[in-house]
């Protein structure tokens, strides 16, 4: 039978919302605070979902300590207290939390091989959450 | 359509133990979830129901109604268990979050009447949740 399986995990990244091919003022009027040079931080909440049938000898759709060594060795390690903007994967790339959804999908969907990748979920403040299913519908 | 969920709670032990792998196998496919005496989680259930809105009553369902099913069905078999022992489904099954989330379903799925079974949705931790659409 074909279940869905949620992770969730944290880390803690700064940004700053800039657009070069626009003008101070415009870059102002529409990023807000987020625009302010030095840029500020957030404690990201990621939520991972894979789905796939349940193995009947594990009763796994697939091994925890496979996704979490994943992601802690191929996200965790590499996004947890970094400045978004200064990664390559934001060079040409403004770190919204869309764009954070789109880049931690694709590393996902490139290199984890032991289930179906779902969606990525991220709660960027209590306040605020996004989700990314690969272009698809996202399922509730 | 209108989509209505209920939550509960309920305190379960497991350990995860396949009979068919060696001693060796099993410890390092389940780590510390393979210790023979069990461990336990808070558990926290989401049944989801949908249906069309009844005009006379504006309910989808009568949520005490769900909520006796949800007791009778689910929470009195397994709150305060030790669930490989003590709930059926499990003697031959390991009870990972997954398979809980396809038993809470068998159960209650055909006790539902007024409404549809839309998603169940159980997390063993905060970080951790599975959920389950009835699918095969």
């Amino acid at each position: 039978m074909k279940a869905f399986l949620t992770r969730r995990y944290m880390f803690s990244a700064s940004h700053r919302l800039q657009n070069d091919g626009m003008t101070v003022e415009e870059n102002r009027e529409i990023y807000g605070k987020c625009n302010n040079p030095h840029g500020h931080g957030h404690n990201y909440k990621l939520e991972v979902t894979v789905s796939g049938q349940v193995a009947q000898d594990t009763g796994m759709v697939c091994n925890l300590a496979d996704l979490d060594g994943f992601v802690n060795r191929e996200i965790i390690e590499r996004f947890d207290l970094q400045n978004l903007n200064y990664m390559t994967e934001f060079s040409h790339t403004i770190p919204t939390t869309e764009n954070l959804c789109k880049v931690i999908f694709d590393i996902l969907h490139r290199g984890f091989r032991h289930a179906h990748l779902e969606k990525v979920r991220f709660e960027e403040t209590m306040m605020n959450s996004f989700e990314y299913a690969g272009g698809g519908e996202v399922r509730h | 359509m209108v989509y209505l969920t209920r939550k509960a709670e309920f305190a379960a032990s497991h350990y995860y133990n396949n009979p068919k792998f060696s001693a060796e196998e099993n410890q390092r496919i389940f780590g510390k979830c393979n210790n023979p005496h069990g461990h336990g989680h808070n558990y926290t259930l989401e049944v989801t129901v949908k249906g069309k809105v009844n005009p006379q009553t504006g309910f989808v369902v009568d949520l005490k109604d769900l909520k006796e099913t949800m007791n009778r069905e689910v929470l009195d078999a397994m709150d305060h268990r030790f669930l490989n022992k003590e709930v059926p489904e499990f003697f031959d099954r390991i009870p990972t979050t997954e398979n809980l989330a396809i038993v809470i379903w068998q159960r209650l799925e055909p006790k539902l009447k007024a409404a549809q079974l839309h998603r169940v949705r159980v997390y063993e931790t905060p970080d951790l949740f599975a959920d389950f659409y009835g699918e095969a």
